[in-house]
């Protein structure tokens, strides 16, 4: 490891003594610094999955959260991945992380991911909790040694990035157009299964339906004035003041920064009606107009 | 200048051979120039619905692969002076269609003719895309069910994004709904799509319902155009339709189940 510091900081102390302590604090190596390392281990839940496909574990997640929303609420959840099957269809990751996020959960880390999944992880910025790491985590000097680069279970507290990877839609790939300098892009024909529009940058505008299979996103604001039946994904940058405006919600996915909702979530008052969906401490919320 | 008009679905055996048969000879008969193209290479179903399968010589590839020229190829309808017919080859892959090839002779055939009526195979692969990449008009076929409405609005998508007019950013292709098979017993008892119903997820300019009827296959059967059928509901749908996209304004028939037998009408009243 290149890490001089690291090296340093390491080589300063007893890995035996802190061994035995395993939730005693190490100030820095004189005990002045602007910070103090500590240690502390957390019960999180877990979420291990049995199934790839996420639109079941949405389905089921939903539910539950349903029973209890206050417990999901800004709580910290690893996924674990080690019971899948080895040769089974890879996960949608992005999506998991996606739904997690709308219910309220905080997704950080996985844990038992093989290669292409940790690489997957990775790209959202995710911590990978492995089995061994978790264990040595007990150990402090183990722990100062991994605190950088990788990250340690001390970053939980950290709230995620919203993410720059969206749900990747089955369908050909967006031209993604400028908004136009007024920040803004206007559709006035029907938006067609299989179409998918991105307005870069600024605000989507349709004044036209949205057939189921379309794909609406923009970095900012979606307006849609007539039946929204495809995807709608604002804030794509991860804008989570992004809103979805719209005159008859009967999409089968909406999202913000992110955070998203498949059809199946959405309550039945709510649908044929005007609405708009913003995001609620994290949280994706759907209220009438 | 000739217009192209494609007939198209998405779909497959929603009725695009049995339109763009109907379509061409209803123009013919109209005095106007027209040619139909049946695109669906490999399958060869048009020059059989229009009853001239057996004075196919070349086809629509020898013509593109210059083994032909066009007036060895286009067949004359005999009933109708005006109509002519490029068959597909039956033996060929679809790759010879070659949008260059596709594109001259739409060309040499846009100076002489009024329509030229593509009759396109179904899927989005190369064959829909040739037929319809070059279109002014389209017919969108659509039978009054899920899936067929679906694949209709992929469609939509596909000429409106993928089209040469789209592409050049030239006016849009016109769009036009021909709902088919359609049966007003099985929408009136909710087994089947309302024209309305239809009409909410396309949006589009509706040209016609034709409905259900025995007289299509009998019509193909004899080799004969359905819109020749004047008797038959279907045939006169066909025959609004035509008028309808030549821009007369014909009420929609055939919308709902027949109305009892006058003698009960008159003795309930
Ligand atoms: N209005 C109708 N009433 C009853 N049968 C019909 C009607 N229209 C079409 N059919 C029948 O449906 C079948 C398919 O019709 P057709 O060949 O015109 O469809 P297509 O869309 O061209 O099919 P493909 O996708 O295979 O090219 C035929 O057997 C035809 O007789
Ligand atoms: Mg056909």
């Amino acid at each position: 490891m290149p890490n001089t510091a690291g090296d340093q900081q390491r080589s300063s102390l007893n890995p035996n003594d802190m061994a035995e302590k395993p939730t005693s604090s190490i100030t820095d190596a004189d005990g002045a610094g602007p910070f103090e390392l500590k240690a502390a281990s957390f019960t999180l839940p877990i979420i291990r999955l049995l199934d790839n496909d996420i639109e079941t574990v949405a389905l089921r997640l939903g539910a539950r959260v349903e029973k209890a929303p206050d417990f999901f609420r800004n709580t910290p959840v690893v996924i674990d991945l080690s019971d899948l099957a080895e040769n089974a269809e890879p996960v949608a990751l992005p999506q998991l992380v996606g739904v997690l996020r709308g219910y309220g959960m905080i997704p950080f880390g996985v844990r038992g991911a093989n290669a292409d999944q940790a690489a997957a992880a990775e790209a959202l910025e995710m911590a990978i909790l492995r089995d061994s790491y978790v264990r040595r985590t007990r150990q402090l000097g183990e722990l100062v040694a991994d605190m950088d680069p990788e990250p340690a279970p001390t970053t939980v507290s950290k709230t995620p990035k919203a993410p720059d990877k969206a749900p990747q839609p089955p369908t050909e790939p967006a031209q993604p157009r400028a908004a136009g300098q007024s920040g803004f892009m206007l559709i006035t024909k029907p938006v067609r299964s299989g179409q998918r529009i991105y307005a870069a940058g600024g605000d989507l505008s349709i004044i036209a339906p949205v057939s189921s299979g379309a794909e609406l996103m923009a970095d900012g604001n979606i307006h849609v004035y007539g039946p929204l039946r495809g995807r709608a994904l604002a804030g794509m940058s991860g804008n989570m003041e992004a809103r979805i405006f719209c005159h008859d919600l009967q999409a089968e996915l909406i999202s913000i920064a992110g955070h998203y909702r498949v059809s199946e979530g959405i309550p039945n008052e709510l649908r044929g009606v005007p609405v708009q969906i913003f995001l609620d401490q994290k949280i994706l919320r759907i209220e009438k107009l | 200048m000739a217009r192209i008009i494609v007939i198209t679905s998405g779909k497959g055996g929603v009725g695009k051979t049995t339109t763009a048969a109907a379509l061409s000879m209803g123009l013919a008969q109209r005095g106007k120039r027209t040619v139909v193209i049946d695109f669906d290479v490999g399958l060869r179903n048009l020059d059989l619905i229009m009853g001239c399968e057996r004075r196919v010589v070349y086809d629509f590839i020898n013509v593109i692969n210059g083994e032909a020229n066009l007036n060895q190829a286009l067949i004359r309808d005999k009933r109708c002076d005006s109509l002519y017919v490029l068959p597909a080859s039956q033996t060929r892959d679809k790759d010879a269609l070659s949008k260059e090839g596709v594109e001259r002779v739409l060309g040499d055939l846009s100076d002489n003719y009024d329509f030229i009526v593509c009759d396109s195979p179904a899927g989005i692969e190369h064959g829909a895309n040739m037929a319809m990449y070059f279109a002014d008009d389209a017919i969108v076929v659509t039978n009054p069910e899920v899936s067929s409405v679906r694949d209709s609005d992929r469609m939509l998508g596909i000429l409106s994004s993928r089209s040469k007019r789209a592409e050049e950013s030239l006016e849009p292709i016109r769009e036009y709904l021909l709902l088919t098979r359609y049966d007003p017993m099985r929408v009136a008892n909710g087994e089947m799509l309302s024209v309305d119903d239809v009409q909410e997820i396309l949006s589009l300019k509706l040209l016609g319902v034709v409905p259900e009827s025995k007289a299509v296959l009998n019509a193909s059967n004899a080799g004969i155009p359905v819109i020749l059928d004047r008797e038959s509901d279907a045939g006169q749908a066909y025959g609004d339709m035509v008028s309808r996209y030549l821009g007369d304004d014909v009420p929609h028939r055939f919308l709902h189940p027949e109305k009892k037998g006058l003698l009960s009408r008159i003795f309930k009243g």
